[in-house]
């Protein structure tokens, strides 16, 4: 019962991807066309932002620490030393 | 929202319009899909060009490659790529009378809208929300199809002649003195064509040296008799009664442009109701103004006439104001009284001078004898000059379905364009693909409604628009309402968000770059 209503809402929601993108109107070829270009884009997108984005945002997260903490660190070195 | 207290007590009944705005998301995904159109279309054409793709659109033939070409501008693009992927749901062939419901004929395409082909079958009753029937006079049984079956028995249908020379008719000056009785104005001229009655008769009235001060929104055949009358035309903004005063001052202090002489005759041009806004003219301001400034006033009665006012004579009637006040009133037989043809109403002289001017009366066949017998018949009824109370009925029956019909789609949360009263109702679509959406699904649940797009409307308010009709009972209401919810369930076109934005209550200068204040 849940599972069919899940159905239905999601072929609803790609019934309004349709209507939004103008691709209810696109012959199957162009459907085609149109879908691979969309899913190639976003494929590409994500596979860049998961291989990339965790190094950014680790570097990024590394300097934001050194800015505010920066002096603090190199105190605790010295004594170490 | 009423603007009675600002215009000093013009009004005697409250002035209800509103155009609901954009909301900024919706216009921001309609454009992203006529962007994809776009993009899709330039790929088409270039493979049109290059021979990938067979070409089935008018192009130029191989000698005239190399003149300036005639299919390049933006309408032909449009044409091509975008409106022949919704092409089915326009040219409808429909096969019996247009009233309250009409069979249609099956039409199939199997190349994509380029070619159709007919199935056969009659889709039967469909119930009609897109035809021009006010009063319900499209009807092949009753009264006025007895009388117009005994006058094409009497007189044959053809006239073969114009007015000038062998086409007047004793029937055409029966109907020219039932019409002026009927408008309350003095005399009449009635012509053969709608359309031709606004484009042929204006240059008669006005020429260079003269002014006219146009609505934005009017109508082509408006526009048309503007450009060919020669005169100076100036627009104001739609319905916008500070803009139209800003012009008239204007004119009146600075004259014609080079020689700063006086204007010889200013003349605005409106329209009773607006068919595709369905706003109503502004008519006391109109005519306070026309009367401070000296103008002169053609009032477009075309879907106004016998659709508003309570005994059905227009948009003056509405506003209680005396048919005097209008120098010419110009309406047309097409929409409330099922016939064909235009009228134009006003002082002795001027029909008279009219009669002998006007290109229409001196090149244009005159009105067939049936068709004048079917507008006698119905004008005789809705003024209630045959003995019964059918045309105060149907009147009223128009008013109440107007009301009716408009709350509901406005709860239901649609965005509805146009003033409270007009039976003219637009319905928002926005996005491309729902044109074609929605005209095909409604015509699956056998409603036949009129979707209409560029370049008829703005590229991004499309909208499909309701003609209602005396002769819809409330079952076929309710049932068109039924079916509209549910297809605005299924495209999602329920955008409204209730907030009615008040129409701007100060006046327009140059610091005012909204009509609405948020």
């Amino acid at each position: 019962m849940d599972i069919k209503s899940m159905k239905n809402y999601l072929y609803w929601l790609y019934c309004q991807f349709e209507l939004i993108t103008c691709s209810y109107l696109m012959e199957p070829w162009e459907k085609l066309l149109f879908y691979t270009f969309n899913f190639t884009m976003l494929v590409t997108v994500l596979y860049t932002a998961y291989v990339f984005v965790p190094v950014h945002v680790s570097m990024a997260f590394q300097f934001v620490l050194h800015l505010l903490f920066g002096n603090q660190h190199e105190n605790t070195v010295s004594i170490v030393k | 929202i009423n603007h009675i207290v600002h215009n000093g007590g013009l009004y005697k009944r409250p002035f209800n319009e509103a155009f609901e705005e954009t909301p900024m998301l919706v216009a921001v995904l309609t454009y992203v899909g006529y962007g994809v159109l776009t993009l899709f279309g330039y790929l088409r054409d270039f493979m049109r060009q290059w021979k990938i793709e067979k070409c089935q659109n008018a192009t130029e033939r191989e000698e005239q490659k190399d003149f300036v070409p005639l299919y390049q501008d933006f309408e032909n693009f449009y044409n091509r790529n975008l409106y022949m992927r919704i092409r089915d749901s326009w040219n409808r062939p429909i096969c019996s009378v247009p009233g309250a419901k009409v069979d249609m004929m099956e039409r199939v395409s199997h190349d994509y809208n380029w070619t159709f082909t007919y199935t056969g079958r009659v889709i039967k009753d469909i119930i009609n929300m897109g035809s021009y029937n006010y009063l319900g006079f499209a009807q092949k049984a009753g009264t006025c199809q007895e009388a117009a079956a005994k006058v094409l028995s009497q007189y044959g249908a053809g006239v073969c002649s114009t007015r000038q020379e062998m086409g007047n008719l004793d029937k055409h000056e029966e109907l020219e003195q039932l019409v002026a009785r009927f408008l309350g104005v003095e005399s009449a001229m009635a012509y053969g064509m709608g359309f031709a009655t606004n484009s042929m008769n204006i240059p008669a009235l006005v020429g260079k040296g003269c002014l006219i001060l146009s609505d934005e929104l009017n109508h082509a055949s408006l526009v048309l008799g503007a450009r060919l009358s020669g005169a100076t035309i100036r627009i104001f903004k739609h319905n916008n009664m500070q803009s139209l005063e800003k012009l008239l001052k204007d004119a009146i202090v600075h004259g014609q442009p080079r020689t700063r002489r006086p204007w010889k005759k200013i003349l605005i041009l409106v329209e009773g109701i607006y068919s595709m806004e369905g706003s109503i003219v502004r008519l006391p301001e109109v005519i306070a103004l026309k009367k401070k400034y000296k103008s002169y006033l053609y009032l477009d009665e075309a879907h106004s006439i016998g659709a508003l006012g309570p005994s059905g004579r227009g948009v003056v009637e509405y506003f209680g104001l005396s048919p005097e006040d209008v120098d010419v009133m110009m309406g047309t037989f097409t929409k409330s009284f099922g016939a064909a043809g235009g009228y134009i109403g006003g002082k002795k002289e001027l029909i008279d001078y009219l009669r002998t001017y006007s290109h229409s009366a001196v090149y244009a066949t005159s009105l067939s004898p049936p068709v004048v017998e079917q507008i006698i018949t119905s004008m005789k009824c809705i003024m209630g000059e045959d003995g019964t109370t059918v045309g105060k009925a149907r009147v009223q029956q128009l008013a109440e379905n107007t009301r009716y019909f408009r709350r509901r789609l406005k709860e239901m949360g649609f965005i509805i364009y146009g003033n409270e009263d007009s039976p003219v109702v637009p319905l928002m679509l926005y996005m491309p693909a729902k044109i074609g959406a929605f005209g095909r699904e409604m015509l699956k649940r056998n409603i036949g409604v009129v979707v209409v797009g560029f370049p008829a409307t703005p590229i991004i308010e499309s909208r499909a628009r309701f003609c209602l009709s005396a002769a819809h009972t409330k079952e076929m209401l309710d049932t068109a309402l039924k079916e509209i919810n549910e297809v605005g369930d299924l495209l999602q076109l329920k955008y409204s968000r209730h907030r009615l934005v008040p129409l701007l209550d100060r006046p327009f200068d140059e610091t005012t770059y909204e009509e609405t204040e948020d």
